[in-house]
């Protein structure tokens, strides 16, 4: 039915004669249309279900939660529960001093921007359902055993040491009831914040598809970052860890990428260093973290997402 | 009354702060507005997303989406 419409605006309504540019013009439409469509009502979905976990909640569940039961959690939370990096200080904070232990912290923090709907859409509207599942299954993965490591190595004496001085005023901190129609009214405002963020990165990842397909060879990366390629995957990920992003802002890139013929292995992990790990971000979590301990996540993360990509080019 | 405006200086901060100076200018109340800046103190304030708003000790926001302006007139007229 989409596809239909595409077709009637651009022969009907745009009187162009079928031909490439016109079948080009049909598939940016029929895509766009239909990706907006998805992300709209799984943005809306997912924010209703967020409005149930504000970072106050959250808190308190990871609250003195065991190793490993607590780093599952902490992955599945930050995929609802609404973060930004520029809050990452003051909830990094509220974690410690609640006793949230360490790593299930940053099972948090790992997972929080890395995994969540916009990306999980994209993926899934641009190169399937599959291709979604797994990203979001190894994001999860990633995050669950980069905590859990973290959390063995015992490094919290690395964490600035005013981190554990600062005691809640409390009493402030509560959890506001809402009735169902302000869960509505909070996930409308939401929803239309995200789409007015990420909708011009959109628009451009489709026009790739739909335009620049074609006009470069299929094959151009093939050579440099196939399969066949051992170094593909950390040059992908040594060029992703540096560069910022959100998952929508990643998106034409990868899909570039991934159009010219750049296996879905070493694409993922691109993705997840962009994503998971950004210069900005670590400029900010130095507020509370001595540079030792920024640097074994660093480090953990670069070599686990590494792995990541190296296990899906070998298996898919 | 007291209120307070949490967040290091963000975009959004910003427009909170602006907002509710607005907010306690249209309802004509005499209100101290202070604006938090510190990491540590918006902390210790128990805000976990900013921004955050504080109305006489409680929390009353956090995060985004920001408010609007009538909910935030809504939450100071609340505890007046």
């Amino acid at each position: 039915m989409l596809k239909d419409f595409a077709h009637y605006l651009v022969v009907s309504v745009f009187g162009m004669d079928p031909g490439r540019l016109s079948g080009a013009l049909e598939f940016f439409i029929y895509d766009s249309i239909k990706i907006f469509l998805l992300l709209s009502v799984i943005i809306f979905v997912v924010s209703v279900i967020r409005s149930y976990f504000p970072p106050e909640r959250t808190k308190r569940i990871l609250s003195h939660k065991r190793e490993f039961i607590g780093n599952i959690l902490a992955a599945l939370l930050g995929v609802v529960t609404p973060f930004c990096s520029c809050s990452a200080v003051p909830l990094f904070i509220g974690f410690v001093e609640a006793g949230v232990p360490l790593g299930v912290t940053f099972s948090f923090l790992i997972s929080s921007p890395m995994v969540n709907e916009v990306a999980v859409v994209l993926l899934w509207g641009l190169f399937g359902w599959k291709i979604a599942l797994i990203y979001m299954g190894t994001g999860l993965l990633v995050a669950i055993f980069a905590g859990f490591i973290i959390g063995k190595l015992k490094l919290e004496r690395w964490v600035e040491e005013y981190v554990y001085k600062i005691r809640s005023l409390g009493g402030a901190a509560g959890i506001v009831k809402q009735a169902f129609k302000e869960r509505l009214v909070y996930a409308r405002a939401s929803t239309a914040e995200i789409l007015r963020k990420v909708w011009l990165y959109v628009v451009v990842a489709i026009g790739i598809g739909g335009f620049i397909h074609g006009y470069v060879p299929e094959d151009f990366l093939v050579r440099y970052a196939g399969p066949q390629n051992p170094f593909g995957v950390p040059v992908a990920v040594a060029l992703g860890v540096p560069l910022y992003s959100n998952a929508a802002g990643v998106i034409p890139i990868v899909y570039a990428l991934m159009e010219k013929g750049m296996s879905m292995g070493t694409v993922l992990a691109f993705m997840m260093a962009v994503t998971a790990l950004s210069l900005p971000e670590m400029i900010i979590l130095r507020k509370v973290l001595k540079i030792k301990l920024l640097a074994v996540f660093v480090g953990i993360m670069t070599i686990t997402i590494i792995g990541v990509g190296y296990l899906f080019n070998a298996i898919l | 009354m007291e209120i307070k405006v949490l967040g290091p200086g963000c975009a959004n901060c910003h427009k909170m702060e602006e907002m509710t100076k607005r907010a306690v200018t249209e309802l004509g109340i005499d209100a101290k507005i202070e604006k938090i800046t510190d990491i540590g103190q918006i902390a210790m304030h128990g805000i976990l997303a900013t921004p955050g708003l504080i109305v006489n000790g409680k929390i009353k926001h956090s995060g985004k989406p920001l408010p609007s302006l009538e909910k935030i007139k809504e939450v100071i007229k609340g505890e007046f």
